[in-house]
């Protein structure tokens, strides 16, 4: 269960959250919608720890854990992950031992054993065929050189290797065409079960079509104005932010 | 470097930050009185037994050295050098051929264990007759090593493997006497005494280095290797190598470096000196290492080094790879003279500064013949307050029709307060030639680090892999083993860097 209260944040002086109140039990996929500069992205970053968020005020807590405590990687660990809006290029680092290394770090965290070159290159051949994508993937540096969709699709290749219990998704519809978006919602899909919980962030209706949410919420002005089912968001689709503002 | 896997484990297992070398050994040395001055050079000459010639030689550099002044274009800071004030040659007493493990000095047994050069090799390296002399049984590519220890080789591996193949690998000190043809044909024909002023240092006081000779056709069936470790006080080591790669014959050659940890600068003065005859190819990997000065800058090693090489023949190859890690200031200009029509120069690069470490390197790339070619490729990563510059000449004359230079130098800064500084030369008198440079300065991006931590990889993880990617390029160049000593090396030299 992600736990979120009272949360104010600050970028550079500016408040961008005003106070959100979330919850996500364990095993639901929730949706925020609303408009630019809502602060939804601000929503993502504070929740993955980067640096350049000041928490001012209100808490969060994963499973009773005080997430804000702690660092990013220790997140991860714990099973947090970020799909990226704009995936970041590490040139020179293969995929593959991108996506290794951080497998390692993340079971070295939690005591667990670590996974070896021939384990995880079989591992991740499976995870590659469920998603329908080359093996060439592994081979290529890390987004360098990727178009658009190669990049989102390599987020729900890295989610998929990862296995988190809380996936926040930032905008990662924004970008694909139509194919590539039914492949990275049927990868996000195939996660779903009872220990699994995700936050899927956009902006708009489409994504929603192939990941059903179990709720929606619109953020605006740094708050949670609304909630509701997935009805929601066809009704937002129509009418537009502006009548959620009243 | 030889014992690459052991090394990692030795490297895992110190629970210490920073340099994991720094440790000294304790053993019965011998040494010249302090100071330099014609007695010592003659001193040095006889404690080898050397012939008439090459003290005659070694005095001749010693009287240019004498009007010669210290050079002071490089961009590193350091203060005068008391060139009376060091010992110029010191030695483990020596006893007498050690037929066991049980005989040799323990404390030079311990040295290698702690550097982590595994049993077998161990019993070679402190001259056990008859031990690993069996490429074949050790399950992987054989090494075989000279250790050199301060100012002498203390062993030499695989030799009677590497005769069978008529392949010389002895330390200079032996060629000298069993081989003076040899040594006095091609001594000082690259590097001559009065190059500069550290190299002409060098060949009055050099002391010893490793001697390689590759015939005609031959392929050298292992790599070869020299592990250089200064441990006495006060002392400067001053090494001379020398490769000699004959007709179509191929040899690669790894140099590996550690120093202990004090609170003076050491010199380390050597001269390297390659000749390549047609359709010839030398592999020259370093991973240096020496000891780089504490957090504050205090002590670490003075790194003044001369290699280069010659391309004498047709279609022959010079490679340089280079690792720099280590050492408080490095001055040091790995080059090729490219004489033979299509032979081939490369210098593939990463000099890796943090602290107040100071590092100027490069290569030179000297285009005489035809068609000639060179690569160069230079990754400069500079943390703290070190100061990293890539200096590099490239020179083609008047009759190297068809000559083609190629230059990558790319430079990464973390923290922001390092120096990064390129300084390319470029001289050319024909107007085929093509030359092409690039270079290009970057910071490790704060949006990288978070993706990587966002993954679950701590702050130091992060650099390390970024650090690595960003060295790539010439990594992959060093034999495999090698490569991932030099990747850990990478990371370990950066800790603390960050955050």
């Amino acid at each position: 269960m992600l736990r979120i209260e009272g949360l104010t944040a600050e970028v550079e002086g500016k408040q961008i959250l005003k106070g959100v109140d979330l919850e996500l039990p364990m095993g639901e996929v929730h949706a925020i919608m609303g408009p630019n500069g809502s602060g939804k992205s601000t929503l993502s970053y504070v929740l993955s720890g980067r640096e350049g968020y000041e928490i001012t005020g209100g808490s969060v807590t994963f499973n009773g854990v005080d997430l804000l405590a702690m660092e990013p990687e220790e997140r991860a660990a714990t099973g947090v992950f970020l799909a990226f809006q704009y995936p970041v290029e590490l040139p020179g680092v293969g995929n593959a031992n991108f996506l290794r290394t951080a497998l390692n770090a993340q079971r070295r965290a939690r005591g667990e054993k670590e996974v070896d070159a021939m384990a995880f290159l079989k591992l991740a051949r499976e995870k590659l065929k469920a998603l329908q994508m080359s093996d060439e993937m592994l081979k290529r540096n890390v987004n360098v050189g990727f178009s658009g969709g190669e990049k989102k699709r390599n987020e729900v290749l890295q989610m998929a290797l990862l296995t988190p219990s809380l996936a926040i998704l930032d905008e990662t519809d924004s970008g694909l065409d139509i194919d590539a978006l039914r492949i990275v919602s049927e990868g996000v899909n195939a996660l779903r079960g009872p220990g699994f919980s995700a936050l899927v962030i956009t902006h708009y209706q489409r994504l929603l079509t192939y990941i059903v949410p179990d709720r929606v919420h619109v953020l605006m002005g740094g708050r949670i104005v609304r909630s509701g089912g997935k009805e929601l968001a066809l009704e937002l689709e129509a009418q537009g932010y502006g009548a959620s503002a009243a | 470097m030889p014992a690459v896997a052991e090394t990692i484990e030795t490297i895992e297992a110190a629970q210490e930050g920073g340099y994991k070398w720094g440790f000294e050994t304790e053993i019965e040395m011998e040494f010249a009185p302090k100071g330099l001055n014609e007695e010592i050079v003659r001193f040095i000459s006889a404690k080898k037994k050397e012939p008439a010639w090459l003290l005659e030689w070694r005095l001749k550099a010693f009287a240019m050295w004498q009007k010669m002044e210290e050079p002071d274009w490089a961009a590193v800071n350091y203060p005068r050098i008391d060139y009376q004030d060091a010992y110029y040659y010191a030695a483990p007493v020596k006893k007498a051929g050690p037929k066991s493990l049980d005989e040799v000095d323990p404390e030079l047994l311990k040295t290698y264990a702690k550097l982590g050069i595994p049993l077998k090799e161990q019993a070679i390296l402190a001259g056990v007759e008859g031990a690993g002399e069996s490429p074949a049984d050790s399950g992987r590519m054989p090494v075989a090593v000279d250790a050199v220890f301060d100012s002498v080789s203390v062993a030499t591996t695989f030799r009677g493997e590497l005769a069978k193949h008529g392949i010389i690998f002895c330390s200079i000190s032996e060629a000298v006497q069993e081989h003076p043809e040899l040594v006095r044909q091609y001594l000082g024909s690259v590097v001559p005494q009065g190059d500069n002023f550290f190299a002409c240092l060098n060949s009055a006081v050099f002391t010893d280095g490793s001697f390689v000779y590759i015939p005609k056709g031959v392929r050298c069936p292992m790599e070869l290797s020299t592990y250089f470790r200064i441990n006495a006080k006060s002392t400067g080591q001053f090494e001379r190598t020398l490769i000699i790669a004959d007709a179509g014959s191929h040899v690669s050659y790894l140099e590996g470096c550690t120093a202990p940890q004090r609170d003076e600068n050491q010199l380390h003065a050597a001269v390297v000196e390659l000749v390549a005859m047609d359709d010839a190819t030398i592999k020259y990997s370093t991973v240096q290492n020496w000891y780089p000065g504490d957090a504050e800058g205090k002590g670490g090693i003075y790194n003044f080094v001369t290699k280069r090489g010659a391309c004498r023949g047709a279609r022959s190859k010079i490679s340089w790879t280079q690792v720099e890690t280590g050492s408080a200031v490095t001055w040091k200009y790995p080059s090729c003279i490219l004489q033979g029509d299509d032979s081939v120069g490369e210098f593939y690069s990463v000099a890796v500064t943090n602290n107040f470490q100071q590092a100027d390197t490069g290569t030179k790339m000297f285009h005489i013949g035809r068609n000639t070619k060179s690569t160069i490729v230079s990754k400069g990563i500079s943390a703290g307050r070190s100061q990293n510059t890539y200096r590099g000449l490239v020179k083609i004359g008047a009759k190297a029709k068809g000559a083609r230079n190629f230059t990558q130098c790319d430079s990464l800064l973390i923290g922001d307060q390092c120096g990064a500084h390129t300084v390319p030369y470029i001289e050319n008198r024909c107007p085929s030639a093509k030359i092409e440079h690039e270079a290009t300065t970057s910071r490790i991006a704060e949006d990288q680090l978070f993706y990587c931590r966002a993954r679950g990889l701590n702050e130091e993880e992060a650099v390390g892999l970024i650090v690595n990617g960003f060295c790539r390029e010439v990594l992959k160049e060093l034999p495999m083993e090698f490569a991932v000593e030099a990747q850990k090396l990478l990371a370990i030299s950066l800790e603390g860097s960050v955050g």
